[in-house]
């Protein structure tokens, strides 16, 4: 085994952080030892949590990586922010609301830009689950970009999801629209010590009486992250979930999701690399795309062209 | 490969201006660098163990308060016991002039001073970081 994988399942901070950059850079020499943490992994729950800008994501986060070191977990968070589609930079800023986590030696975080990629994750974040997976993480916290309508892909990927709502947030409508409903898991109405939060809760019930899609019931939990008030209710009705998936054999069901997600992922991505690392394909590629501008071909044809080209 | 910049922008200690740390995150970010800005009143202990869990290139110290040299003395000796020999180190606010060089002794790269434009910090930073 590399040296780097078996640093990774020892929990080496420095190894994890550098694996980590490999594979947010694309970078060719992380694919090995990405191969050879894969059966290391399957122990965490992966815990996605979603809501709107604003709505206390990184407060509530920060609220249960301390519960959870209390019970003794370890907790691996990522922590995704926007770059800049101008300049492709990123500004990642929620570590501010979980200062005193870094020198908490159970509490790994992680911040990353979306670099490019929609739907409120960042294409690296299988690898970057698997890794902290790998590194023994109990618990892991994946926070999506604040969302607005249809950024649920995290739905995917996770084993429990939270949406985040919050008092006030306007009519119910714009919450079926945003799809929000359907991958929640478990709802939080966040800041709940404000006026407005019964008259949420309402609303979420009245609209999971017109789509209600399962046998199990979707909680809807009350916290205040500014006043610790509901966490450990949350931390609760997560652990029934995660019993309700193993009981239900929902989980194997999410496991393979995540994983047949993640492979066509892959493929797309590694597919577009070696058409831009093959110099005379990408020549081609140049070439059909004049003559598409010119009118001489379409594109159709020119698509059928490479794949053929590639396939050989 | 597409490598980013990564930097990670810190205020120590107790000192609650934050203006021109900010300012500085947003131009590093405008020239396309991933920049993590941790908030204020981080201890040196903070900002080393963030710096590599983020696997920074690049750690920027903002100080209005006059504790420059503590904190750079703590982090520079806290990085060496990490072995973060990798990383480049920068300061920038109320500095005197005359600390520069004992600053640049205890292994900090550069310093930039109120009216530095923050373009020389970018072209610094682009030209500098450790491969």
């Amino acid at each position: 085994m590399s040296m780097l994988a078996s640093q990774v399942i020892k929990g080496d901070i420095r190894s994890i952080a550098r694996l980590i950059s490999l594979v947010e850079n694309n970078d060719s020499t992380a694919i090995d030892p990405m191969k050879e943490l894969h059966r290391f992994t399957g122990k965490a729950h992966v815990i996605g949590v979603t809501g709107v800008m604003g709505s206390g994501k990184s407060s509530l986060i920060y609220e249960l990586a301390k519960t959870y070191r209390k019970q003794k977990k370890t907790v691996g968070i990522i922590a995704i922010d926007p770059s800049s589609p101008f300049s492709g930079g990123a500004l990642l800023g929620d570590r501010i609301r979980m200062t005193d986590l870094s020198t908490n030696k159970g509490v790994f975080i992680r911040s990353m830009g979306t670099r490019g990629m929609l739907g409120g994750l960042t294409a690296a974040v299988y690898d970057v689950i698997s890794i902290l997976d790998a590194a023994g993480k109990d618990i892991i916290l994946v926070e999506t970009v604040g969302i607005g309508q249809d950024e649920i892909d995290i739905a995917k990927i996770a084993d429990t999801t939270l949406v985040i709502l919050v008092p006030g947030l306007g009519d119910s409508v714009q919450m079926i629209k945003a799809g929000l409903m359907e991958i929640a898991d478990i709802f939080i109405v966040n800041k709940a010590d404000k006026p407005g939060a019964e008259q949420t809760v309402a609303e979420i019930e009245s609209l999971l009486d017109i789509c209600e899609k399962s046998v199990r019931q979707t909680p809807i939990i009350k916290t205040s992250a500014k006043k610790k008030q509901g966490i450990s209710d949350l931390i609760q009705e997560i652990q029934n979930h995660k019993e309700y998936l193993k009981t239900s054999k929902q989980y194997e069901m999410r496991k393979r999701k995540r994983y047949e997600t993640e492979l066509y992922e892959l493929i797309r991505k590694r597919l577009m690399n070696y058409i831009y690392d093959e110099t005379k394909l990408k020549d081609r590629i140049d070439n059909l795309i004049d003559q598409i501008t010119k009118k001489k071909l379409d594109p159709h044809t020119a698509a059928d062209e490479i794949l053929h080209k590639i396939l050989k | 490969m597409e490598k980013k910049i990564r930097v990670l922008v810190a205020k120590p200690g107790l000192d609650g201006h934050d203006r021109g740390a900010k300012v500085v995150c947003r131009a590093l970010r405008d020239a396309g660098m991933e920049v993590i800005y941790t908030g204020l009143h981080q201890t040196a202990e903070q900002i080393v163990n963030t710096a590599l869990q983020e696997d920074v290139d690049v750690i920027g110290l903002s100080l209005l308060s006059g504790a420059h040299m503590t904190f750079f003395t703590d982090i520079s000796h806290l990085m060496k016991k990490k072995k973060m020999t990798d990383v480049l180190v920068v300061g920038g606010g109320i500095i005197p002039e005359e600390d520069v060089p004992r600053l640049k002794k205890i292994g900090v790269n550069a310093v930039f001073g109120p009216g530095t434009p923050v373009n020389d910090i970018v072209r610094y930073i682009r030209e500098n970081v450790k491969e």
